[in-house]
C-alpha cells in the first residue's frame, strides 16, 4: 500500500534568490507608479497612432471606443467601475462632436488630448499597486491559516491545531524544472504560463512562486475580482494588474499589451493564464490567447533593439500545468461548455452550489487524501526553443543560438508585426506541446477516461449530446471488463511517459485493483453527485456522466482512445 | 538592377540541377548569386566555362562546392534538391545556418521518415507524422524559421529562354515572400504571394500523380477531351487529399496547382508523363525505371498518397488505379474503365 502514498516531500524550504523585497522589480514597478504609467501612455499612445495612422482613422477609432464603453456603462456595470465613468465618456463624446466644424488644425490638437486622456485613464486603471507590507501580510495569513487547517483536519487530537506536523509542501506537490526555474529567475526575466482550470489557480500559483523562493511575480487578473473588497486589497498588494474583459476597444488593448510589455521589459517577472478563461470542457488548453503572449516576444525584441550587447536580459517562458483531482467548478463549467456547444441538442438541468460548499470543500481537501501537483515546465525562450540552465537557447542538436538572431533581417534587427504575430503562434504550439508534455496523469484522470470512453464504445451510434442523456441507471461497467481496460491504457501511459510525452504521478504505479480504488475514490472526489462509483456487485456506475466527460476530457489529446 | 541591390549579401542557391541553375541565372539578374554543386568538378566546369547542362551562366553567379561558405556569404538560400536528398542536404546545412536566415525552396516532393526495415507498403498506416513537405524538414533540421517555397507551372527550359511565366512565393511570413518576389521577378517572370505554404506545396507535389495519368491516356492515342477530363477531375481529387494532408483550397486553385497542373500534364518531355506513356504502351514499371537516369518523382507520390488516402479515409480514385496499374498489374485500359464505369455524379462538393 505504502506505494500508494505520494512521497513525503522532504525538501527543505528554498531560500528566497532576492533577499529583501526592495531589490524585487514589482516593487521597483510599484513604488514609480506614477512614472511607469506615464511611460505606458507615451508608448501606447505611439503605438496607437501607427496602427490608425490617418486623421480619420483614428477619429474613428475613437468614436467607436467611446460608443461600447457608454454601452459597457448603461449595460454592464460593476461595482469596481469608478464612479466618474459616464461623466468621463460622454465629456469625451462631446467633444468629438463639437469636432466636425473645426479647421483641420484645431481637431489635430484636441485628438491628440482625447486620446491621451482615454489612454492614461485606463493606463492608470490596469497598472497594479504592490504594497511590500501587505504582501508581506498576506503571505503570512494564508500560510498560517492554511497550515492549522490541514493540522487541525489531519491530526485528530486536541491541540493539533497548534502543531506543524504538516505543511501544505506535504499536500501540494511541485515537480519538475524547479531548480531551473529558480536559476532562470535570476539570469532574466520569466514569464510563466500556467494552464488555467478553477479560481483556485490563482491562490495556489501565488503559493508556488513564494515557496520556491521567487520573488513577487506581476499577474493579470479580472477586473471582476477587484469586485469583492477583500480580494481588491490582496490582490492589489500582490502585484496584480488589472485586465477588464468587458473592454474591446483598440486603445484599451493596446495599452494592456504595452503595460505587460514594458513591466517585462523593466524585469517584471509575469504571469499569465494564455487560454484566457478557466477551461470549460476540461480539455488541457488547445487554443491561446496571442495578445499578453505576444507582449513576450515584443518585449524581448525590444530589449534587443535598446540594450547594448551583452546586457540583454533574456525573457524566459516557463509552462506549468496544475493537476488537479477535483475541479470545484466542474459541474457548472462542463453544463456552459455543452450548451455553447450543443446548442439546443442538450437541456441542462439547473443545480446550482453555494458558499456553504466551498468551505466543505476546503475542509475535505485538508482532511481527505486528495492531493494537487504542479509541474514546472522547462524553460523557453520567446521562440520556444529550450534553454540551458545558464539561460542560452539550445537547437534539436544542443547547438546554442542567439535569439536576437529572429528579430534580424538584412543585418539589423527590425520590427515586423506579421513577423511576430507569426512567431506568437509558434510559441503558443509549442506551449501547448509542453502542456501536453508536462501533465501529470493521476489515477482519477485514467479512470474517469476510461469509463467514458467505455461507454461511448457501448454506444457507437449514439453522439455526445444523446450520449449524456441516457438514464444513469443504465450506465453500469462489468468490473473485470473495465480493469482490463485500465490495465491496458495505464500501460499506454507509461509507454508515452518513455517517449517524453507525458508525466505520470508514481501512485499510478501500484497494483491495478488498488490504483483503480484509488482512481475512482478521487475523481471529483468532492461533488454531490459523484461521476464514478462502484455498486453493490462491485460493478463501476455514474451519477453524473457529464461531470465524468469533463474529467475524462484531460486525457484527450495523447491518442489513448484507440486502446479502449 | 540598382547598384545598391548588388552591394548587398549575395543569394544562395543549392543544387545545381536544371532548375537549380535557370533559378540562379534568373536571380542573377538581380543580386550577385552564389550557386553550390554538390560534384566539385561541376562547380569548377560552372566557374570556368560559363555554362551547365546546356545553359549558360550569367555573369553574376559564382558555383561553390563549400557550403559552410555558401551559408555565411548568403541570408537569403534558395535550396533546389531532389526530395530524397533533401534531408541529408539539409543536415550538413544546418551547423552553418542561424535564425537570420531565410530559405525559399523548389523542391516538389515529401519527405518520408519510416522506423528501420519497414517500407511504405509493410508499414500498418501513413499519417503526417512520417510524410513531410520540405519546409518542414527545414524546421526540423536547423534553427531557420522564416522558410517559404516557391511552385508553379516553371519548366526549366522555358524559364531559361525568357519565355513569359509566372510562379508562386509562399510562406508564413510577409517578409519572405516581399523578399522573395523582389528576388525572383523581371519583366518575363510574374511572381505571386500566397501564405498557405503547406498547401502550396502538397499541390506542387500531387499534381505530379496526374501527370502520370495524363502520359497514360495519351499513351493510349486519347485526345484533348479526356485530358480535360483528367485535369479537372485530377485537381478535384488533389483538392481533397490535399485538405486531408494539410493544405487550404485556395492552394490548389492557383498557379501552384491549376497551373502547374494543366502545364506538367501538357509537357511530354517531363518524365512522369513518359512514365504514364511507356506503362500505356504495355511496358512495364521496371523496364522504364531502368532506363531512366532520374527517377519520376510522381511514382513515390503515388505511393505515398494511396497509403495515406487510406489512412484519412479519403476516396482517391485516379491515385488508386494509377497504384494499381504501377505495382499491381492492372492494365491502363482496366483502370480506365473502372474510371469511366464509377458511379461518381456531384462535379464540385468542396467548396
Amino acid at each position: 500500500m505504502e506505494i500508494l502514498e505520494e512521497k513525503k516531500n522532504k525538501n527543505r524550504p528554498y531560500e528566497p534568490i532576492l533577499e529583501g523585497i526592495p531589490d524585487w522589480p514589482v516593487y521597483q514597478l510599484s513604488k514609480n507608479r506614477k512614472e511607469f504609467v506615464e511611460l505606458v501612455t507615451r508608448k501606447s499612445i505611439e503605438r496607437i497612432k501607427l496602427l490608425r495612422p490617418t486623421r480619420k482613422q483614428l477619429i474613428d477609432e475613437l468614436e467607436a471606443t467611446v460608443y461600447r464603453e457608454q454601452n459597457r456603462i448603461k449595460r454592464n456595470r460593476w461595482r469596481v467601475d469608478p464612479t466618474d465613468d459616464a461623466r468621463f465618456w460622454s465629456g469625451i463624446k462631446n467633444q468629438l462632436i463639437e469636432l466636425s466644424p473645426k479647421t483641420e488644425e484645431d481637431v489635430l490638437v484636441v485628438e491628440d488630448e482625447l486620446l491621451l486622456k482615454i489612454v492614461h485613464r485606463y493606463a492608470n486603471e490596469i497598472a497594479g499597486n504592490f504594497k511590500p507590507n501587505s504582501y508581506r501580510f498576506t503571505r503570512e495569513v494564508v500560510k498560517f491559516w492554511f497550515q492549522r487547517l490541514l493540522n487541525g483536519a489531519r491530526v485528530k487530537k486536541f491541540g493539533a491545531f497548534f502543531r506543524n506536523q504538516y505543511t501544505l509542501r506535504d499536500k501540494i506537490q511541485i515537480v519538475g524544472k524547479v531548480k531551473m526555474l529558480r536559476s532562470l529567475a535570476k539570469k532574466g526575466t520569466v514569464v510563466m504560463v500556467p494552464t488555467h482550470f478553477s479560481n483556485l489557480d490563482s491562490i495556489l500559483i501565488g503559493w508556488v512562486i513564494h515557496s520556491l523562493g521567487l520573488p513577487a511575480f506581476i499577474y493579470g487578473a479580472g477586473l471582476n475580482l477587484f469586485n469583492i473588497k477583500i480580494f481588491a486589497y490582496f490582490m492589489n498588494s500582490l502585484g496584480a494588474y488589472k485586465v477588464d474583459r468587458r473592454k474591446k476597444n483598440l486603445p484599451y488593448l493596446e495599452t494592456l499589451k504595452m503595460y505587460s510589455n514594458l513591466a517585462i521589459q523593466k524585469g517584471a517577472h509575469s504571469l499569465f493564464f494564455p487560454g484566457g478563461t478557466r477551461s470549460r470542457s476540461g480539455l488541457i488548453e488547445k487554443q491561446l490567447k496571442l495578445g499578453l503572449l505576444s507582449t513576450a516576444i515584443e518585449a524581448q525584441r525590444n530589449l534587443y533593439q535598446e540594450t547594448r550587447e551583452g546586457e540583454v536580459r533574456k525573457i524566459f517562458v516557463v509552462p506549468v500545468t496544475l493537476n488537479y483531482n477535483f475541479v470545484l467548478e466542474a459541474p457548472d463549467m462542463i453544463e456552459d461548455y455543452l450548451q455553447v456547444k450543443g446548442q439546443d441538442k442538450y437541456f441542462p438541468e439547473q443545480d446550482k452550489y453555494g458558499s456553504v460548499q466551498l468551505l466543505r470543500f476546503l475542509f475535505k481537501f485538508f482532511t481527505k487524501g486528495s492531493n494537487i501537483s504542479v509541474s514546472i515546465g522547462p524553460g523557453l525562450d520567446v521562440m520556444g526553443n529550450y534553454v540551458d540552465a545558464e539561460g542560452n537557447s539550445l537547437d534539436a542538436q544542443g547547438r546554442i543560438i542567439d535569439t536576437k538572431d529572429y528579430f534580424v533581417s538584412n543585418g539589423n534587427i527590425t520590427e515586423d508585426k506579421q513577423r511576430e504575430d507569426e512567431y506568437t503562434r509558434m510559441l503558443s504550439h509549442k506551449i501547448v506541446t509542453e502542456y501536453h508534455r508536462i501533465n501529470r496523469v493521476f489515477a482519477s484522470h485514467v479512470a474517469a477516461f476510461v469509463a467514458f470512453e467505455m461507454w461511448q464504445k457501448k454506444f457507437p451510434k449514439l453522439d455526445l449530446f444523446s450520449l449524456l442523456r441516457l438514464p444513469e441507471e443504465e450506465l453500469e461497467l462489468d468490473y473485470s471488463e473495465f480493469r482490463q481496460v485500465f490495465k491496458r491504457v495505464r500501460k499506454k501511459i507509461y509507454e508515452l511517459k518513455d517517449n517524453g510525452k507525458v508525466h505520470h504521478a508514481t501512485h499510478l504505479k501500484g497494483k491495478v485493483d488498488q490504483v483503480i480504488k484509488l482512481g475512482i475514490e478521487n475523481v471529483g472526489i468532492f461533488h454531490l453527485k459523484r461521476p464514478l462509483l462502484k455498486n453493490k456487485k462491485g460493478n463501476i456506475i455514474t451519477n453524473d456522466l457529464s461531470v465524468l466527460y469533463y474529467y475524462h476530457n484531460r486525457l484527450v489529446g495523447y491518442d489513448l482512445e484507440q486502446y479502449v | 538592377m540598382t547598384l545598391s541591390s548588388m552591394s548587398e549579401k549575395p543569394v544562395g542557391v543549392i543544387g545545381a540541377g536544371n532548375f537549380g541553375t535557370v533559378i540562379a541565372n534568373i536571380l542573377a539578374l538581380n543580386r550577385k548569386v552564389l550557386l553550390y554543386a554538390r560534384d566539385p568538378l561541376v562547380a569548377d566546369h560552372i566557374n570556368h566555362k560559363r555554362e551547365n547542362r546546356g545553359y549558360i551562366i550569367h555573369e553574376h553567379v559564382e558555383a561553390t562546392n563549400d557550403l559552410a561558405k555558401l551559408a555565411t556569404a548568403c541570408d537569403v538560400i534558395f535550396p533546389m534538391v531532389p526530395s530524397p536528398h533533401f534531408r541529408t542536404m539539409m543536415k550538413q546545412l544546418s551547423p552553418n545556418l542561424h535564425p537570420y536566415h531565410i530559405l525559399i525552396h523548389g523542391t516538389k516532393g515529401f519527405d518520408i521518415s519510416l522506423p528501420p526495415g519497414e517500407t511504405i507498403e509493410s508499414i500498418p498506416k501513413l499519417t503526417r507524422q512520417q510524410v513531410k513537405t520540405m519546409s518542414e524538414v527545414i524546421q526540423e533540421e536547423s534553427v531557420v524559421v522564416r522558410v517559404g517555397c516557391l511552385a508553379g507551372p516553371n519548366l526549366a527550359k522555358e524559364l531559361a529562354q525568357r519565355q513569359p511565366g509566372a510562379t508562386v512565393v509562399a510562406s508564413h511570413f510577409n517578409e519572405v515572400i516581399q523578399i522573395g518576389k523582389r528576388l525572383l521577378r523581371n519583366d518575363r517572370f510574374q511572381v505571386y504571394e500566397n501564405n498557405d505554404i503547406v498547401g502550396v506545396e502538397i499541390a506542387g507535389v500531387l499534381k505530379n500523380i496526374i501527370a502520370i495519368a495524363s502520359g497514360a491516356l495519351s499513351g493510349l492515342g486519347y485526345g484533348e477531351n479526356a485530358k480535360g477530363l483528367l485535369i479537372s477531375r485530377g485537381a478535384v481529387e488533389m483538392v481533397y487529399l490535399g485538405r486531408a494532408l494539410g493544405g487550404d483550397l485556395k492552394a490548389f486553385l492557383g498557379v501552384a496547382g491549376i497551373g502547374d497542373l494543366v502545364t506538367t500534364c501538357n509537357s511530354p518531355m517531363s518524365r512522369n508523363f513518359t512514365v504514364g506513356y511507356r506503362l500505356a504502351k504495355g511496358e512495364k514499371l521496371d523496364t522504364i525505371l531502368a532506363d531512366m537516369a532520374e527517377v519520376a518523382e510522381g511514382i513515390n507520390t503515388v505511393r505515398i498518397a494511396k497509403k495515406c488516402a487510406d489512412h484519412y479515409k479519403i476516396r482517391a480514385l485516379i491515385t488508386d488505379r494509377l497504384y494499381r496499374v504501377l505495382f499491381e498489374g492492372m492494365t491502363v485500359e482496366e483502370a480506365l474503365e473502372f474510371l469511366m464505369r464509377y458511379p461518381l455524379n456531384v462535379d464540385i462538393d468542396f467548396i
